[in-house]
């Protein structure tokens, strides 16, 4: 009776293993497969990987994607970090109802945001498109004539990266603020009475106190932002691809084993990132609690 | 007589129409050793804080050495702090934590082509290396440069922090709290130590308790407060033996306060008895609070006393009996020599010396009678202080 119940909560327990974990090692799987099926094995081939790196447009997707995610963390590691700072100075309940709308855009749907912040570029570049078609001046500095002239504004880089950074922002605020809240509060004002200004306090006592908290803030921030689809489809407009949009473009053109070489290679990625953040974390804490004895 | 150098000038401080500090008058000579003295939500480290540079009064000025300071801040202030539960850099070692600020470029005036100009000074190494070695001499921690300050005790870290602050050669150090978390005999060890110090660099302690005892060990001079007032300021003897109100009498060590009336220079009634006592300039028949210190009081026959009551219980306390008696309802404490068993009828003599007659306050009728003497006891004997957030003005 005991040992059915064991074997049926184990059987349970690889089923669950088995739906959660099969399709990706299908994926990774066939991606070394040889021939053009993903039904069946040929024998073991490198083929797709080198086709990836021949295939220009998957290359600048690539190029793409990590110029975004590491120009939206560096952004968003900044200003989510000041924010934090300035979030817990403040008192306490227009702080908790500031965190209550922080949290809002991580739990608010991809596909919400995206359109929304759509949408938001759409109206805008409206407005200025239609004020640069009508305001040209020319300007007459020493004899020489400048021709002024606005450019049209639309949809690429610019504007996903400002998405990027828009949906990264919280998650470094919230990655921050436990270090901040753990914080002695008279730390800043001991390094201000031993000389410091404000920044320097910042600089010297505040910064080193965060700092795991910044760091695991900026590498979430940097898995979001190469895992993310939505957004980035909404946002980018047609002239930039990030490899998220190239592999969904390609998958609906034909379903090419290429398709699973590449996505393995983002899983790969994204699983490295994370394995690195966690340990690092487990690691903190392991010297934290060294530290209280 | 020495000279003036920190001065409080009517200076008041709210919260949200909170008044948290009510017309504070004050000034501090230069090596002087000030307590701020009074129970936890009196306004005493908002003071600090005041004088510390982390708080601007809303009303009132603050005066260093006679300039006003109320919009300097605590960088440029000739001041430093020990802060409770030390605020050490966690991430730094002892060394580190105690050159800080040191390592800080200083402005310094100086005589250029018979110009004043201002220009940034920074320390040598060297410099820095001597003068931090020589306050972790200073502070008995020597050999303990290289130990992270987590891993330093209570006692340790307390002087990290005092020679961390007393490093920049202040001229005033604030210490607020300093000695609230450790236990009962460091705490004993630390005020001399402290105040070891505070004779062999010479410059000025503005010290905040809410403990009377260490109080009135310390200090040349103690102020108590309550309620964001100042209740008296004097000599730690002055503050025992002449307290101003009931608050203070019964704040500053044990004391019996009763209603009186004041009959005639030097005689006072308390319950419709005569007692000579050296106080005079009341008016004629008023109504006054008075105190007898516990200590005061002999216990003689029960005849032959100047009054008679019944001993309600007896407590043995190693140098003298906690005795509780019973006159005509009010009980007091009585300190004694003397074994009294209780239900014993006494009789008591106090010298004119021992009665002290006060006016009437807010405060009167509050405090002074013994009846509810175990739980007061098990009140005063709680060591585990719990530091009120509310007072600096904001949450942590």
């Amino acid at each position: 009776m005991k040992k059915q119940r064991r074997v049926g909560s184990r059987l349970f327990m690889a089923l669950v293993f088995l739906f959660l974990y099969a399709p990706i090692l299908l994926m990774v799987v066939f991606s070394f497969n040889a021939g053009n099926s993903n039904a069946v094995w040929q024998g073991f081939s490198l083929r797709w990987y080198e086709a990836l790196f021949q295939d220009r447009s998957i290359m600048g997707s690539v190029y793409t994607t990590l110029l975004v995610s590491l120009l939206a963390t560096l952004v968003a590691t900044v200003a989510g970090t000041f924010a934090a700072v300035g979030l817990y100075s403040m008192r306490r309940r227009r702080r908790n109802a500031l965190l209550a709308v922080n949290n809002i855009p991580m739990t608010n749907a991809d596909i919400v945001t995206g359109v929304s912040l759509c949408l938001l570029f759409v109206a805008v570049f409206g407005f200025w498109n239609q004020f640069a078609a009508n305001y040209r001046f020319t300007l007459n500095l020493f004899g020489t004539v400048y021709r002024i002239t606005f450019p049209q504004l639309s949809l690429g880089f610019g504007t996903m990266l400002i998405a990027h950074i828009t949906f990264n922002i919280p998650y470094v605020i919230l990655s921050v603020g436990p270090k901040l809240r753990q914080m002695d509060g008279n730390l800043v004002d001991a390094a201000r009475d031993l000389g410091c200004t404000w920044m320097g306090a910042f600089f010297k006592v505040i910064l080193p106190e965060i700092k795991p908290g910044i760091i695991s803030g900026a590498l979430i921030a940097f898995t979001m932002s190469v895992d993310d689809f939505v957004i980035s489809y909404f946002t980018a407009g047609t002239s930039v691809s990030t490899l998220a949009m190239e592999i969904y473009g390609m998958a609906r053109r034909r379903i090419s084993p290429e398709i699973n070489a590449i996505s393995t290679l983002l899983f790969v990625v994204v699983l490295a990132l994370l394995a690195f953040h966690n340990i690092r974390e487990s690691r903190a804490q392991r010297a934290a609690a060294r530290r209280t004895y | 007589m020495s000279k003036e150098l920190i001065r409080l000038s009517d200076c008041v401080m709210s919260y949200d129409g909170d008044v948290v500090l009510d017309h504070i008058n004050l000034y501090i000579n230069d090596r002087e050793f000030l307590t701020l003295l009074g129970p936890s939500g009196c306004g005493k480290t908002t003071t600090l804080r005041i004088i510390g540079g982390f708080l601007s009064p809303t009303a009132g000025d603050v005066f260093f050495d006679g300039v006003r300071i109320n919009d300097v801040p605590p960088h440029k202030r000739a001041v430093n702090t020990v802060f409770q539960k030390y605020a050490l850099f966690p991430h730094l070692n002892v060394y580190e934590n105690v050159a800080f600020g040191l390592r800080i470029p200083r402005a310094e005036t100086v005589e250029r082509d018979g110009k004043a100009a201002s220009r940034k000074v920074k320390l040598s190494k060297q410099e820095i290396h001597n003068r931090v070695m020589e306050m972790l001499e200073v502070v008995n921690l020597k050999g303990f440069e290289r130990r992270s300050v987590s891993a330093l005790s209570g006692g340790q870290q307390q002087r990290v922090a005092i020679a961390r602050a007393l490093v920049n050669r202040p001229k005033v150090l604030l210490l607020d709290e300093p000695l609230g978390a450790l236990d009962m005999r460091l705490r004993k060890d630390m005020q001399g130590e402290l105040k070891r110090i505070q004779r062999e660099m010479g410059i000025t302690f503005i010290y905040v308790t809410h403990d009377q005892e260490e109080a009135l060990a310390m200090s040349d001079t103690v102020v108590v407060m309550d309620q964001g007032k100042i209740q008296q300021i004097g000599t730690p003897e002055d503050i025992y033996n002449e307290p101003k109100n009931a608050f203070v009498a019964d704040f500053i060590g044990e004391s019996n306060i009763l209603d009186g009336v004041m009959r005639a220079d030097g005689v006072v009634e308390i319950f419709n008895r005569r007692f000579p006592c050296l106080d005079k300039g009341f008016a004629p028949d008023e109504p006054v609070d008075v105190v007898i210190r516990p200590e005061d009081v002999d216990i003689v026959d029960p005849g032959s006393g100047q009054l008679r009551g019944t001993v309600t219980a007896v407590t043995f306390k190693g140098v003298h009996y906690d005795t509780i008696v019973d006159f005509y309802g009010f009980k007091w404490l009585i300190q004694t020599t003397d074994f009294c068993p209780a239900g014993s009828d006494i009789g008591i003599q106090i010298d004119p010396d021992g009665i002290h007659v006060m006016r009437k306050s807010q405060y009167s009728g509050l405090f002074g009678d013994y009846s509810s003497y175990s739980e007061e006891y098990e009140e005063i004997g709680d060591a585990d202080y719990v530091p009120d957030g509310e007072e600096d003005g904001h949450e942590a």
